[in-house]
């Protein structure tokens, strides 16, 4: 492992002068799990790791039936699913939160980190894309926010430009109408990457149909994807598995996956259409709980 | 290049203890531990967060030392396999590794027991599933893990029975 | 309950190392340090196969806290000849090319160079300084394209031996092996009923926690020391010797506690090349494998290509046999082919048979023995043919097999006739199993069954008992703790003493302090140092006979042991300890000491059992019960012999479902990491059931059999055939992972 700097300041501004001061040498760390291996292996380099821990923006999580929620882009994943209140209102971030790496993963690991890193595989990316998430970004230009959609560039790539990072993940209010879910499929029962992930969001109207649907999909594009087509198809249906399968059938027209030791891309699109039709059915019975 | 940076102290808790030591930035807490700290109980299988060998328990939390820095220990209270035993003897998660045959070989041993441990605290009375579940982070290749799920299982039951004793004496 | 006439074999004591593994105290390899220490780098070829034609390591060497650099110009030249290793012997050669390649590299982590340092962060910068230009050659790591006459040539200088008889042209199948019995084609012809069909298994890893290390000091006295994670001492130090040119009585070697093997631990790897960078730089070196280097270039175990051929009479009575069956040896010539040969009708009474095995070289990593190797190989094909028969003839899975399973008089394929042996008590207890007599229920869940076969070896093995003053006992013996076998050697000297397991100090010598013994492997130690630990135990009560005559002025003759230990003579007696400290403050110390090379197989049999769920949507294959029943001849500590009934299962279990290496399109693999190479995790299976059988075994006094080995074997067929039981799709193919369970359901719909 080459050698770097460390800094873990506490203030947004000196942490931004340090970005600044850097540039594409300076690299984030929240929990670590991706960045510290990434660094170790070569496959990324750094002359200074700021450590963004010690910022209280960064590690702040707040709930409101106005805003939503306020999720500092530090905040470990296990602070989600541990949390009851947050873990019933946002159901696809808890799920993927509480299945990525073991439990010594969650303990450090941010959702703020997983989506910087940008995997294709990511599972809380597909969870924040069907929550309608975005990201609230500091920089030396200031503030700004993007999409959790658009976030993603390709592989490992984001929308950020130097200097810039990540403060916080926002995500509109729940209410009991609501539902979500996240799935994924792995060979293994835990500790594996997605060979696909699906996260489904949809909202009842007063009568049980649906008012209105977010699918999303990781693992079978160069980014995760909105399957917008999908989720369109799904407002004003009957909530039934036929529906289902018809979203899951219009999901499956997006996708461009690569065949890999994962999986080959005849199975990835098969299973976009086996989680889609898992993912809102879990999805649904959470909004009709 | 090689110009060595400046190596950083860090001030720390380990097992109760405070301590104090140097490293560069770029070493993990798993090197400190082991390399300059002596605390050679903690294990690299991996060096990449996907064995578990390495557990320490940091803040409450059990995490794997080899995916942070040593330099993020500052102010932090970690506990290793070493603190797990203490005065008194074992731990009961120990005696019922022991008692139960739950290791062979021995090297996920430290990792799988700091796991337990923060297991059994967080969640007295955990089902099967939820065991399985929560030390899937942790790979033993020797035994098939049912005696260790058993072992932990034991450890549970003798866990609240004493505290269940402590209630009656109160 | 039964009645057994032992006090010690047979119970669960606390194994005597525990209180140490459970504290962190136990000393592993790369826990041990020595003053001045430096920590060493191995730099790997990036390329499958290729010439290396230089090496520049002058920027490595300039490096401020480099200590020394190694390449294979700093090998001394090893000649062609054959090391027996205890379980498989080696070519010397090329176990040394192995450790460090000299003019080509033969797979992608092919060692090419070494570096020293004053820590392993500056021995890794330095090591990517070193500039190897390399000249590219075609590779090839499908066993049937590396067979094929204008493959990539591995070795120039490898001629098949074929029967013994050496090909005139070089290619990459390093042995063809032929055994026979009967006459095949008429057992054919005879047939009823003939099942056919080709089966492929993928490479897998051995996937022990602990990673390689060593600790190597080349002293200013001219010896070398090694402190390592080894399965043998002896066959360490002898390879090391072999490849330093040097005696072995040059080289200690210090066994420390060792993180798993499973059969990986037994060839050198960084020995040698620590070793040299000790010597070169005049301090002791440790080297410490990275996860991604132990897949890459430590021993996997074959893949394989395997055409099984079956006939019956109607009546389920097996006729005839006949396997083709390919391994892959990886870059050099390996011979876990031949027990996969013997193996492959292992288990059941075929009056005429005929087996053709090939070692074929690839660029992959050399393979290696992987408990019971090359047995899981011929049993996926095998067990899962006689599924099929059994169906074809309407016949239960079970019947087919206990009509057929062999007993004491059964030959071989390759010619042993068995002794006594607990084939069919394993599936007589498998049988009247709770778990057989269970019906179960649920759509998309199948049942299946299997059994296997591994011979257990002998070997050498020594052992060493000196008695204290209080009448209690360090026992010295050499074979390398693993699993809790100095418990299990504990016991048995506790027991032919009369003494308890608590009294007994049990402690793995070093080579300058034991007498030869041979590798933890084989499922023998329990066996055969077993029987040094019950030699050594009955030579001291031999010694404290005539010493016990001395002090009760008596005849020795007249001086008598009982089952309990109990000394008697002239009227008086004393138990063990009592004599024992009696004679320890009356003369000279004692010391019991035996030696054994018992050349018998102890021949082990299992059957299992195990129930699937699979997923009609996806393919995943779910594990819902699984039992083993396996002979143990004789289970000294059972909860350690059911730990290993577990551990070999889910090892079988993992080689089932998804582990397996991945090679792209360059012949690199792209899973060398635990996140990838998918070994069970704990949330993978359910719990184990055991059932042990215990038929004895003539061959040693208390009737142990080798355990460790066995259950690696059946998990894959009897998963194969509860999958075909669930969904009617036959798998052909290891590992059964998702993707192919699905695709194969698609196939078969």
């Amino acid at each position: 492992m080459k050698d770097f700097q460390y800094a873990a300041p506490t203030t947004i501004q000196d942490a931004t002068s340090l970005l600044t001061e850097h540039g594409s040498g300076a690299r984030i760390l929240a929990g670590g799990t991706d960045i510290i291996v990434q660094l170790r292996e070569g496959l990324r380099e750094a002359d200074i790791v700021v450590d963004i821990k010690k910022i209280p923006e960064l590690s702040d999580c707040q709930y409101s039936d106005v805003s939503g929620l306020y999720l500092g882009a530090a905040v470990a994943c296990c602070d989600i699913y541990e949390n009851a209140d947050l873990a019933g209102r946002y159901g696809a971030l808890a799920d993927s939160t509480h299945i990525i790496g073991g439990w010594q993963i969650q303990s450090r690991a941010s959702v703020g980190g997983n989506l910087c890193n940008a995997s294709p595989a990511a599972d809380t990316i597909p969870a924040l894309i069907a929550l309608n998430a975005e990201a609230q970004v500091t920089g030396p230009a200031g503030q700004r926010t993007i999409a959790v959609a658009a976030f993603c560039k390709g592989p490992g790539k984001n929308a950020l430009v130097d200097g810039e990072f990540v403060v916080a993940i926002k995500i509109p209010p729940q209410s009991a109408n609501m539902g979500s879910a996240y799935q994924r499929f792995i060979p293994r029962n835990e500790m594996d990457i997605a060979v696909v992930g699906v996260g489904s969001w949809i909202e009842l109207d007063t009568v049980g149909n649906i008012a209105n649907a977010r699918l999303s999909l990781g693992a079978v594009a160069a980014t995760p994807l909105f399957a917008e087509e999908a989720s369109q198809f799904l407002v004003g249906k009957e909530p039934n598995d036929d529906n289902f399968a018809l979203a899951a059938e219009l999901a499956k027209q997006i996708v461009t996956p690569i065949t890999d030791m994962r999986g080959t891309a005849q199975y990835r699109t098969h299973l976009v259409g086996v989680l889609v039709k898992r993912t809102l059915t879990t999805a649904l019975a959470r909004a009709q709980a | 290049m090689t110009t060595a940076t400046k190596k950083i102290h860090v001030t720390t808790t380990v097992n109760g203890e405070s301590v104090e030591f140097l490293c560069e930035p770029r070493n993990s807490l798993l090197e400190v531990l082991r390399d300059t700290l002596g605390l050679t109980g903690c294990k690299e299988g991996c060096n990449n967060g996907n064995c578990g060998a390495c557990t320490v328990i940091i803040n409450k939390r059990p995490v794997n030392s080899c995916l942070v820095l040593g330099v993020e220990a500052e102010g932090a209270e970690i506990e290793t396999v070493e603190g797990i035993a203490d005065a008194r003897g074992l731990h009961p998660i120990q005696d019922c590794f022991l008692e139960g045959a739950a290791l062979q070989c021995g090297i996920c041993t430290p990792g799988f027991l700091v796991s337990a441990k923060a297991l059994l605290e967080k969640k007295p009375g955990a089902s099967e599933e939820t065991i399985r579940f929560d030390l899937s982070g942790n790979l033993c290749r020797c035994t098939g893990y049912d005696k260790i799920v058993r072992a932990i299982q034991e450890a549970d039951k003798q866990l609240s029975a004493s505290t269940d004793d402590s209630k009656t004496n109160d | 309950m039964a009645t057994t006439p032992y006090r010690v074999i047979g119970t669960r004591p606390v194994r005597h190392d525990g209180a140490d593994k459970v504290t962190g105290k136990a000393v592993y390899t790369a826990d041990f340090k020595l003053p001045g220490l430096q920590a060493g780098f191995i730099l790997r070829s990036p390329h499958p196969h290729a010439k290396i034609l230089s090496i520049d390591t002058s920027a490595a060497e300039a490096t401020a806290g480099v200590s020394a650099v190694v390449t294979g110009a700093d090998f001394p030249n090893v000649k062609n000849k054959i090391a027996h290793l205890g379980e498989g012997s080696v070519n010397l050669a090329h176990l040394s090319a192995n450790c460090m390649a000299k003019d080509k590299v033969l797979y992608k982590g092919h060692a090419v160079a070494a570096v020293s340092a004053t820590n392993a962060h500056i021995a890794e910068e330095a090591a990517a300084k070193i500039i190897v230009e390399y000249e590219m050659l075609p590779s090839v790591t499908d066993i049937i394209e590396a067979m094929a006459t204008d493959a990539p040539l591995l070795h120039a200088d490898l001629f098949t031996d074929d029967l013994g008889l050496k090909a005139d042209t070089a290619s990459n199948v390093a042995v063809h092996l032929h055994f026979e019995k009967g006459d095949v084609a008429t057992g054919f012809e005879q047939a009823d009923v003939v099942v056919e069909a080709e089966f492929k298994t993928a490479t897998v890893h051995q996937g022990y926690i602990e990673p390689h290390a060593i600790v190597a000091d080349y002293n200013e006295d001219g010896r070398v020391r090694l402190w390592t994670s080894t399965q043998g001492s002896f066959t360490c130090r002898q390879q090391t010797a072999e490849i330093l040119q040097i005696g072995v009585g040059d080289v200690l070697v210090t066994p420390c506690e060792i993180g798993g093997g499973f059969g990986g631990k037994i060839a050198v790897y960084l020995e040698p090349t620590a070793a040299i960078l000790s010597k070169k730089s005049g301090r002791p070196v440790s080297i410490r494998m990275p996860r991604t280097d132990v897949f890459e270039a430590t021993g996997p175990t074959p893949a394989s290509f395997m055409r099984v051929k079956v006939g019956a009479k109607n009546d389920g009575t097996l006729l005839a046999g006949e396997a083709w069956i390919a391994y892959d040896a990886g870059a050099f010539p390996s011979g876990v082919i031949g027990p996969g040969c013997m193996c492959v009708f292992s288990c059941y009474d075929i009056e005429h048979a005929v087996v053709d095995g090939y070692d074929v070289c690839v660029n992959k990593p050399h393979t290696k023995a992987y408990r019971a190797p090359g047995a899981t190989q011929v049993a996926f094909a095998m067990e899962q043919l006689m599924d099929e028969l059994a169906e074809q003839l309407n016949i239960c899975p079970l019947e087919i097999r206990m009509k057929n399973a062999v007993k004491e008089g059964s030959r071989r394929v390759d010619g042993p006739v068995y002794p006594q042996i607990g084939f069919v008590e394993c599936l007589e207890a498998l049988r009247d199993s709770d778990h057989w007599n269970s019906p179960l229920e649920g759509d998309n869940r199948g049942r299946g069954i299997a059994g296997g076969f591994w011979f257990g070896c002998g070997l050498k093995s020594s052992a060493a008992c000196s008695v204290n003053a209080d009448g209690t006992i360090n026992l010295l013996e050499g074979s390398t703790d693993i699993g809790g076998s100095r418990a299990s050697l504990a016991m048995q000297l506790a027991e032919t003493l009369g003494i308890e397991s608590s009294d007994i100090n049990p402690m793995v010598g070093d080579t300058d302090s034991v007498g030869y013994t041979d590798v933890t492997g084989g499922s023998r130690v329990t066996f055969a140092t077993g029987l040094a630990a019950y030699e050594a135990g009955r030579d001291l009560q031999s010694q404290m006979k005539v010493r016990a005559a001395e002090l009760w002025e008596c005849e020795t003759s007249e001086v008598s042991i009982g089952d309990d230990g109990t000394f008697s003579g002239n009227g008086k007696t004393a138990g063990f300890k009592d004599l024992a400290s009696q004679l320890f403050s009356g003369g000279a110390a004692l010391v019991g000491r035996a030696t054994v090379a018992p050349e018998c197989p102890t021949n082990g049999f299992g059957a299992h059992i195990v129930d699937v769920e699979v997923d009609p949507d996806t393919g995943k294959v779910t594990i819902l019960r699984y039992t083993v029943i396996q002979d143990a001849g004789k289970a000294i500590h059972p909860s350690y012999v059911e730990g290993q009934l577990q551990g070999g299962a889910v090892q079988g279990i993992g080689w089932a479902l998804n582990e397996e290496y991945f090679f792209n399109d360059d012949d690199q693999m792209t899973n060398a990491s635990f996140l990838d190479y998918r070994m069970p995790t704990m949330l993978d299976v359910p719990m184990i059931d055991t059932i042990i059988v215990e038929t004895g075994n003539a061959d040693h006094p208390y009737g142990v059999r080798g355990v460790g080995e066995p259950p690696i074997i059946p998990p894959p067929p009897a998963i194969g055939n509860a999958i075909y039981n669930a969904t009617q799709t036959r798998m052909r193919e290891l590992p059964m992972s998702p993707p192919k369970v699905w695709l194969a359901m698609q196939s078969s719909d």
